[in-house]
């Protein structure tokens, strides 16, 4: 025996649902009006798009994947492995190169978007989320930077004590304890880095591409 | 072959530094920011594939 689903309303009123008024359907509402499927994924973008200033920011997310996804294979097989075999070092050499490759692609991403003035039209968070992901992902870099086990990173590490101290979070972020650096690099780190980047791709495709100045308001 | 591998530079010492008054980096870290600052310019004037093609069908569009 089966028991038949609850009749949906017209128009998808919620408030006329038996559940009309359970966070989830909130939830879902809410999510489903910022963003509707065509809008999260469309079939298109603009012409202007159609530009190589354009491609950095998915480059840069490329970079992450790559990073996200070595990290993870380091994390697992730990530093003896890194140091120790060939195939730990090719790992060890891709993640580092994933990061410079990640800067690298970040800034040209943020210099292009700073002369587009992409905060325009009520892009402001979009533009906010994606300044703060580069000032987390400078701690993330460094933090790897002294958790690499080796003569470089004590040299960075006992480098780095005297700027935590000299801004006074010496006592908390001590970048002699590799414990400490670790759990940041691996876990908190991370975290942040992923939520902010998955949050400014979400705005990116609610508010869409920023278009480029107007012909009228370049020459003023 | 080992010469064919091997880096055009010595990287087997400490980087060298370029130094002027308060300015100190390695060269380096020098050329990657001039090497960030090229790739910027030539995505700005570089031609994308299919873009005058986009253009066109845009503005016969528009007519």
């Amino acid at each position: 025996m089966s028991v038949a689903p609850p009749p949906k309303p017209p128009g998808g009123d919620s408030s006329k649902t038996p559940h009309g008024d359970s966070w989830t359907v909130r939830a879902r509402e809410a999510a489903v009006g910022a963003l509707p499927p065509e809008k999260l994924l469309p079939d298109g973008q603009p012409t202007y798009v159609a530009s190589w200033i354009y491609i950095f920011g998915v480059a840069t997310i490329a970079a992450l994947v790559v990073i996200v996804g070595s990290g993870v294979i380091l994390a697992l097989k730990g530093p003896a492995w890194w140091h120790d075999t060939g195939v730990g070092h090719f790992f060890n050499s891709i993640h580092m190169w994933a990061v410079e490759l990640f800067f690298f692609t970040m800034v040209i991403h943020l210099w292009g978007k700073y002369w587009m003035a992409a905060w325009r039209g009520g892009r402001a968070r979009t533009w906010i989320t994606g300044a703060v992901t580069f000032l987390i992902a400078i701690p993330a870099a460094l933090t790897g930077y002294v958790s690499q086990q080796n003569f470089d990173a004590q040299w960075i590490s006992t480098q780095a004590k005297d700027a935590m101290n000299s801004v006074g979070i010496g006592a908390f972020f001590n970048t002699t304890n590799f414990g400490q650096m670790y759990s940041w690099h691996i876990l908190l780190f991370p975290i942040a880095v992923v939520a902010l980047v998955v949050g400014h791709i979400l705005l990116v495709r609610r508010h869409g591409v920023v278009p480029p100045f107007e012909l009228e308001q370049r020459r003023s | 072959m080992a010469a064919v591998l091997a880096s055009i530079v010595n990287l087997n010492e400490p980087a060298h530094v370029v130094h002027w008054h308060f300015f100190q980096m390695s060269v380096p870290n020098l050329l990657a920011i001039g090497v960030m600052l090229l790739v910027f310019v030539l995505a700005l004037v570089l031609p994308f594939p299919g873009a005058a093609r986009r253009r066109a069908a845009e503005a016969q569009a528009k007519r």
